[in-house]
């Protein structure tokens, strides 16, 4: 018997990277899932984003494991189209007790526009309250309490980032979401809504494994310092957050609230 | 299905009743051999009864039925040599040495800081700050020479992260043992031994179900009672709770020394529902 057997876990970002490794981690555990990504382009990220068939690769694997998803593409900055997909997801799966703010962007580059700093805060902050917000009123209202992840990084406790508009804007906003985290477990606390952040270090994903990224890191000696972990690994894998994000929404941390939690392979303590 | 921890050996010390046996029983339920240490005495100027010979030998019953093995020993952590010999016994009787549990600890009368004697003060840094020193220092060596890397998990509390009135010989013990969580976890990350600390509000354990924590909280109170310190023990928390049990540390303790936190190294993991952003 999984650890999430018949729970219903909402996640943003889910088309690929952590966000599947999440859906398909907290599927092995039992839980059914809510998918949504935008699935397009942001003009200021210096990566290729996702596509509706990495999405459909995600509903794929959590089918494989006889589990159920309800996969739609949504921006996390566009209330509306989120809570749509929300409510969908809802009707044909059932009410939510998992919240996982995945969804971001890394709009770090030597070449970078003056909107990303406008762009980052959208996604990774915004993008999170929106989140949230249309999550926690269902939950509220349902009464059997509830886990809220949301996804910070290592650049949410540290200044790291670098000195571009993206970079500082990806700093802060990152730093913001440990406010909204705090804010959100005290407010959800007497309804038993737990509320935590986790904070990766650097993730063998596309955001981070890309030619724009190590072209950025490249050229500041002391960025890639500023990437260098305690133990002696580059990076983390997906799993391992998601491993990370399957304890705090089980009932292994029933009373884990309010909690900063870097999966960092040593970083913070290092610094 | 294998255990979280198949195949591991654990060193708990303060292991004969409270969050100590919760983990040696909690760890051994996910495969892994214990080795267990406790003073099975009382300590002086304590307000409660210390552990005793009978409650280690309960921690060992309720290990071996679950059909793991353990080896379990009186030792004082205030003692390095007493500690380091009955963990040597250990591993050479189960094999290896993987995870560390630095539990002992001890809750002592409140006073404010400037009325505490001087051995108050003394026996608390002795065991809850000392003690873990000790009991890493012993297991160390036994880890780096497994060649497998490790888990060490120190057990601070919220009074490790925050202070509390009346209490600076256990808030600065348990402030200690986060400095020193955070050295071992930089000295020893090429070694693959990852150290963390964890911090609980409070837990349902003889502890704090005393007659001194109950007037601690209720001091309008001549004689309080558990149902007395219940109200005033979940206002510390966000969370509607007046206090967590020994297994919720258990199963946090449980996730660090597993594969599943492989890169989770130096951090204070609070299990405290809430108390430490009230």
């Amino acid at each position: 018997m999984g650890k999430l057997e018949g729970k219903v876990a909402f996640i943003t970002g889910a088309a690929r990277g952590q966000g599947r490794s999440h859906a398909i981690r907290l599927a092995q555990e039992g839980a059914n899932i809510i998918a949504v990504d935008i699935c397009r382009q942001i003009e200021t990220v210096p990566y290729p984003m996702s596509t509706p068939d990495d999405l459909a690769e995600t509903a794929k694997e959590v089918e494989a494991l006889d589990r159920r998803i309800v996969a739609q593409q949504a921006d996390v900055r566009d209330e509306a189209g989120l809570r749509a997909a929300f409510d969908a997801g809802v009707a044909e799966l059932g009410p939510v007790d998992i919240v996982l703010a995945n969804a971001g962007i890394a709009p770090m580059s030597l070449h970078e526009t003056h909107d990303a700093w406008q762009d980052v805060i959208d996604v990774n902050l915004t993008g999170v309250l929106n989140t949230v917000e249309t999550a926690i009123p269902s939950m509220i209202e349902r009464g059997q309490g509830g886990a809220i992840v949301l996804t910070s990084s290592t650049a949410g406790i540290n200044g790291i980032g670098g000195p571009t508009r993206g970079g500082l804007g990806y700093t802060a906003a990152k730093h913001g979401v440990v406010g909204l985290m705090r804010s959100y477990a005290n407010n959800l606390a007497p309804h038993s809504i737990r509320v935590n952040t986790v904070h990766p270090t650097g993730v063998n994903t596309p955001m981070v494994v890309n030619d724009a990224m190590q072209e950025f890191l490249a050229q500041d000696p002391t960025m890639s310092n500023a990437l260098a972990n305690a133990l002696p690994v580059p990076m983390v894998e997906p799993v391992d957050i998601s491993n990370a994000i399957v304890w705090l929404v089980s009932d292994d941390a029933r009373y884990v609230t309010g909690v900063t939690l870097p999966v960092d392979a040593g970083f913070t303590n290092k610094k | 299905m294998a255990g979280r921890v198949e195949g591991k050996v654990a060193f708990i010390t303060g292991a004969a009743r409270g969050q100590g046996r919760s983990h040696a029983v909690r760890l051994a339920q996910e495969g892994a051999d214990i080795i267990a240490v406790d003073i099975c005495a009382d300590i002086r100027g304590l307000p409660y009864a210390g552990a005793t010979e009978q409650d280690l030998a309960e921690t060992v019953k309720e290990v071996e039925a679950l059909d793991r093995r353990i080896v379990a020993v009186q030792a004082d952590v205030r003692d390095y040599g007493a500690l380091a010999a009955a963990l040597a016994d250990g591993v050479g009787q189960l094999g290896r040495l993987d995870i560390v549990s630095a539990n002992a600890g001890i809750g002592s009368s409140p006073h404010e800081a400037q009325e505490l004697a001087d051995q108050t003060w003394q026996d608390m840094v002795d065991i809850n700050l000392t003690g873990v020193w000790h009991t890493a220092k012993a297991a160390i060596p036994h880890l780096i020479e497994g060649g497998r890397g490790g888990s060490i998990v120190l057990t601070s509390s919220a009074a490790g992260l925050m202070a509390y009135p009346n209490i600076a010989h256990y808030v600065s013990a348990k402030h200690g043992v986060v400095g020193l969580m955070k050295t071992l976890a930089l000295e020893l990350a090429p070694h693959f031994i990852r150290v963390n600390s964890i911090h609980p509000t409070q837990v349902d354990t003889p502890m704090i179900q005393n007659e001194a924590t109950w007037r601690l909280f209720r001091p309008d109170l001549e004689h309080p009672s558990r149902a007395d310190f219940e109200p005033a023990s979940q206002a510390m928390n966000v969370l509607p709770i007046p206090w967590v049990e020994p297994l919720d540390i258990s199963n946090a303790v449980l996730f660090l020394a597993s594969d599943e936190a492989r890169f989770i190294t130096g951090v204070p993991l609070p299990v405290d529902a809430g108390c430490l952003i009230k």
